[in-house]
């Protein structure tokens, strides 16, 4: 378990004594701030982090984000609480064990980039190793490794102002990799580049962490940024932090009020996937049952064609009603003789988006498979449903 | 009246006193100051003074000509200028003035960058210093003779106290200035990689606050330079001493050419440090 955090709290300003014991009472971060002049920054968060995964911590404008990934790194002195880094606390640990930390096992990413001017981008990636004092060689030859990773490793006798926005913090990333630290700190890192940059970064970032493996704690205003790179989220509101959940979590369940206005305007297609939205499939056995069966469970389910599966459920076709009348009119017992097999086929995790460009002129519902078997339906109804409102989507299916 | 009868508060007489005694115990830290220094200066002055100027213009101009960027403008300017001090016949007092312009800027930096460095670390030391650097500028700069004769005589090395006391302020204002601008996000930086306070100060702090400094310095040995004149009435040579033995004779055109010898070396002086700071 990289990181634990444990009731951690920072309040600014000098009562803080006060505005705790407020807060206990359940008083409000506004109410608190007028009482005692003190600001919560962070209220009792209490979360533990993941070896490997990319947790990221949400929030409007002043939720205490910064501040949170501030108290991890202990840039900002807690109040009160404990950040356990290996079983080792950071909170009540002296300067030189910090400093040691900081060093070796975490290192962060800035909003602004934060990178030195005056250094070339090679000297910016060096910078960690050369605090800690480390041969030049060695340095030179890591930080240039680093920015390869990033991909610029032709630019390291440039200066930071001669590089894009988006290249900068790929600059910002490669310092941050060169100390190949066990936990990454990312506040707001991509929130200053453009929408398209920023897109390629994230993508590059999951990229990197596909074979990283690093730890990262990523801060974010941005809900589709947090939906896409999270593997896990957190949500704060006021200093506190309200839920923490995978993306789907927190998207179909939303721990309150404050959650749900949060998620509203996400855009769920991206989000919602096959098996969220699918229903159980009516289905006749290929070995078992005629045309005479599949009519009737059509009429009991007042559905215009059935799915066809064999024993163990292997998707084989589907039957309309209309076939299956003409069927038993001319006493045909069959059903392979009237099975089609034209219907739009998904898999679990194809996403609403997706869904829709297909079920849009498919004869019959779009059927869900795994491994040729048949998991669910999914009606046209579900898929605009979904894309309107996620309330009322959880299907009986899965 | 009420206020009469408050009884009459000998500050000066307790100024005297204070100065007199500081002169008394201090003496055997003013005394070998006044003696080494002075040599030192002296000395410097003698030998700057025994070049032949045609090398130092020669020589002052190739710098001109490379910090200007490879301009000609300077050049031909410091050219111009110095040619016309040594064609008034005023060449051995620009050297001394020059002399003394170089040690009081060098000590006022010297004390004044890390006094700046000091202040901008402590809120406590910036609260304290701050009142004292105001007193320092405010205070017309002819009252700083009056101890500074007290402490190392007359000449030369009272004038260089009078000019660090004078001059010194604005090196360590910019000095605090320019590190306290450093922006948050670099200081973040610095310390989030684990960097010690005087990795910070000499990688990130001093480095970023470099321009703002060089103002600073710009400022400070300008003030020198202005208090070098003013310091020549306590003895100290060179071509304040020119403008004031005019303004004592009422002799207007004498006046005039060592003043102008003063500007000309000022527009050198200002556009060296100026250049020094645009250097990358
Ligand atoms: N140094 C400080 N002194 C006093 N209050 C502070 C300080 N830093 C932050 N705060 C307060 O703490 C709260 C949380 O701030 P924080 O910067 O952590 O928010 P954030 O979620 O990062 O916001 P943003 O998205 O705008 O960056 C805010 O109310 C802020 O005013
Ligand atoms: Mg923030």
């Amino acid at each position: 378990m990289p990181i634990k955090v444990e009731n951690l709290s920072k309040i600014f300003g000098k009562k803080t004594k006060e505005a705790t014991r407020l807060l206990d009472e359940g008083y409000s971060k506004e109410e608190v701030l007028e009482k005692t002049g003190c600001t919560v920054g962070v209220n009792r968060a209490t979360f533990e982090v993941e070896e490997g995964e990319i947790f990221v911590i949400m929030g409007l404008s002043g939720s205490g984000k910064s501040t949170l990934v501030r108290l991890l790194n202990r840039l900002i002195e807690p109040t009160e609480g404990s950040v356990e880094i290996d079983g080792q606390n950071l909170a009540t640990m002296n300067k030189e064990n910090l400093r040691e930390i900081r060093r070796t096992k975490m290192s962060m990413v800035f909003q602004k980039f934060a990178l030195f001017p005056f250094r070339t981008v090679l000297d910016n990636a060096e910078f960690g190793l050369e605090v800690q004092g480390i041969e030049k060689e060695e340095r030179t030859q890591k930080a240039k490794e680093a920015l390869d990773l990033v991909g610029l490793g032709g630019y390291a006798n440039q200066y930071p102002s001669q590089l894009s926005g988006g290249m900068q913090q790929r600059v910002g990333l490669a310092r941050a990799l060169t100390n190949d630290p066990e936990v990454l700190l990312m506040d707001e890192a991509f929130s200053a580049l453009d929408p398209l940059i920023r897109k390629d970064m994230q993508d590059e970032l999951l990229d990197l962490q596909e074979t990283m493996k690093k730890t990262i704690v990523f801060i974010t205003h941005d809900l589709d940024e947090a939906l896409r790179i999270g593997d896990r989220i957190a949500l704060m509101k006021d200093g506190s932090i309200v839920q923490v959940g995978t993306p789907e979590e927190i998207l179909i369940n939303p721990a309150n009020d404050y959650v749900e206005k949060f998620v509203e305007d996400v855009d769920r297609s991206k989000v919602l996937t096959a098996d969220k939205i699918m229903k159980r499939p009516e289905t006749v056995d290929y070995d078992k049952h005629g045309p005479r069966v599949a009519l009737e469970r059509m009429r009991e389910q007042g559905l215009s064609s059935i799915f066809v599966t064999d024993r163990s459920r292997n998707l084989k076709g589907y039957v309309t009603a209309e076939d299956a009348r003409k069927a038993r009119e001319e006493g045909v017992s069959q059903l392979s003789s009237i099975m089609k097999d034209d219907m739009p086929t998904v898999d679990l995790d194809t996403s609403i988006q997706d869904i829709f460009n297909v079920i849009h002129d498919a004869p019959v519902p779009v059927v869900v498979t795994e491994d040729g078997k048949l998991r669910g339906v999914i009606v046209r109804g579900a898929v605009i449903a979904a894309l309107a409102d996620g309330n009322e989507v959880n299907g009986d299916g899965a | 009246m009420v206020l009469d009868n408050i009884p009459y508060i000998p500050v000066a007489d307790g100024v005297d006193w204070f100065v007199d005694k500081i002169t008394d115990w201090f003496s055997f830290v003013f005394d070998p100051i006044k003696d080494g220094f002075g040599w030192l200066l002296d000395n410097s002055a003698d030998y700057l003074a025994m070049v032949p100027p045609i090398f130092i213009i020669i020589l002052v101009a190739i710098l001109a000509f490379f910090l200007s960027g490879k301009k000609f403008g300077l050049a031909a300017f410091t050219i111009v200028g110095l040619i016309f001090v040594q064609n008034q016949g005023l060449w051995e007092e620009l050297m001394f003035t020059f002399t003394l312009v170089f040690y009081a800027s060098l000590i006022s930096v010297l004390v004044g960058i890390p006094v700046g460095i000091l202040m901008s670390k402590s809120k406590l030391a910036e609260s304290i210093i701050t009142p004292v650097l105001d007193f320092m500028q405010t205070m017309p700069a002819f009252v700083y003779l009056i101890p500074a004769v007290a402490f190392f005589g007359i000449g030369m090395v009272p004038g260089v106290f009078a000019s660090f006391i004078f001059a010194t302020p604005p090196v360590v204002r910019f000095t605090n200035l320019g590190i306290r601008q450093v922006s948050k996000e670099l200081v973040e930086a610095s310390d989030a990689f684990g960097a010690t306070g005087n990795q910070k100060l000499f990688k990130v702090e001093l480095p970023m606050a470099k321009r703002t400094i060089m103002a600073g310095v710009n400022q400070t040995v300008m003030l020198s330079l202005s208090m070098v004149v003013i310091a020549s009435m306590i003895g100290a040579p060179g071509l304040g001493r020119e403008v004031l033995s005019a303004l004592q004779r009422a002799d207007a055109g004498p006046g005039f050419v060592a003043g102008f010898g003063i500007v000309i070396l000022a527009i050198i002086i200002d556009r060296f440090t100026q250049n020094l700071n645009k250097e990358k």
